[in-house]
């Protein structure tokens, strides 16, 4: 699988739930549709609450990578 | 003996509505909702409000109401998710009446029949809802309030297993369930959805990242299916889980599980036919869980065969796939 493109990086470790969703939101906000926001958040509770707040927003989950660190690397698309 | 389990007598007494001495038409009052306070003449009115839901222009005309006819000008939410009227002089029955009537506002009921239905907020808005239990308390409202009982006979809806409103605890509960199945095609390994999974039910395969799923750990919540990236986890079906004989009080009950995945359509009759049955088999003053003790609850089973067929027995475990 070649590497997705991105537009704009976000690292939210460290920031917890839902202020790190509240900072996607945002961000995607200032991006254009179709553009890949990449996103770094914790393992635990902002992985099981963040990629389904994306999805509800009609943004659409491009890719994910699981870290060893305990950390996951996702790429949304803006929808 | 049986005393012991007919709970507020002394402190929720209906209207008698012999003893009022007031030219009072209570024809429209028979299912009570007037509650006697400890102040003399005073009476709670309880107000009907199915799921605890009412539109802002109602309650605006609600608290006009409140604040005229309230002695003391005050209100309470019950636990129930009406809200009532307090210090209410039994002199002003019929205008306060009356005046809830014109903005559409029922009363409550109190005593043995089928009482206001409980929801949590449901599918409509909240992320976690399964289903549309707003929609199903105003049906079962519409249906079969009032409608009479050996005792008390309270419905709740729950939109998803955290179950808010507490469907163990009631005489017929439904709480909104989700199978999930998973489509390994379009499965990118990902592992969010062995993340979201609060019960264990998905472990990812150390490899491949695939989730391995647990079916007597799946308590069909709908998490995996929200979390996952690739729409491979994918909703089956949605119902309710039915449970049925709960109650709270001075010796609290725990509801039982009477059918899994009962689909929406059939909830009116499985109440129905439920009520039917409690009818011909509770003893006065008796709770449904109660009958079900003493009668067994096989015989409940066999009765509702016709309506809970067209859901799964209750030990029913997802396949997963």
């Amino acid at each position: 699988m070649s590497e997705i493109k991105t537009d704009a990086f976000l690292d939210l470790r460290g920031v917890m739930c839902p202020i790190n969703f509240v900072k996607t939101k945002l961000k995607l906000e200032t991006m254009g549709e179709g553009e890949v926001l990449e996103l770094v958040i914790d393992d635990g509770e902002p992985i099981q609450n963040v990629p389904k707040s994306i999805k509800e927003e009609g943004h659409k989950i491009v890719e994910v990578k699981k870290e060893k660190e305990g950390f996951f690397r996702l790429k949304i698309q803006k929808g | 003996m049986a005393d012991r389990f007919i709970e507020d007598k002394s402190t929720k007494v209906a209207v008698n509505l012999e003893g009022m001495g007031e030219k009072v038409d209570f024809n429209d009052l028979k299912s009570g909702g007037f509650i006697k306070q400890r102040q003399k003449d005073l009476f709670v009115v309880r107000l009907r409000c199915p799921g605890g839901r009412l539109s802002t222009k109602k309650l605006v005309e609600i608290a006009k109401i409140a604040d005229k006819y309230s002695k003391k000008g005050v209100v309470h939410f019950s636990f129930r998710q009406s809200l009532e009227i307090l210090y209410v002089d039994y002199k002003e029955f019929n205008n306060i009446v009356a005046e809830l009537e014109k903005i559409g506002q029922k009363v409550a009921s109190c005593g043995p029949r089928v009482r206001v239905p409980t929801a949590c907020g449901g599918c409509e808005y909240n992320p976690n809802g399964l289903t549309d239990t707003q929609k199903m308390a105003e049906m079962v409202d519409q249906k079969f309030f009032g409608t009479p009982t050996p005792h008390k006979f309270k419905t709740s809806f729950s939109g998803c297993p955290i179950d808010c409103a507490r469907t163990k605890e009631m005489d017929f509960g439904f709480q909104g369930v989700v199978e999930p199945v998973w489509d390994e095609p379009l499965c990118t390994g990902c592992t969010i959805c062995a993340q979201a999974c609060k019960e264990d039910a998905i472990v990812s395969d150390p490899d491949s990242g695939k989730p391995i799923f647990d079916p007597n750990k799946c308590i069909f919540c709908g998490d995996c299916i929200r979390a996952c990236p690739t729409e491979s986890w994918k909703a089956k079906r949605y119902g309710h889980t039915v449970r049925i004989g709960g109650k709270h009080g001075r010796h609290p009950m725990e509801a039982v599980e009477v059918c899994q995945f009962l689909p929406d359509e059939k909830v009116a009759e499985a109440i129905q036919k439920t009520v039917e049955w409690y009818n011909a088999n509770g003893k006065r003053g008796e709770r449904i869980g109660n009958t079900l003790k003493r009668v067994g609850l096989k015989a409940y089973l066999d009765y509702m065969e016709p309506v809970f067929k067209s859901g799964s027995h209750p030990s029913f475990k997802a396949p997963g796939k």
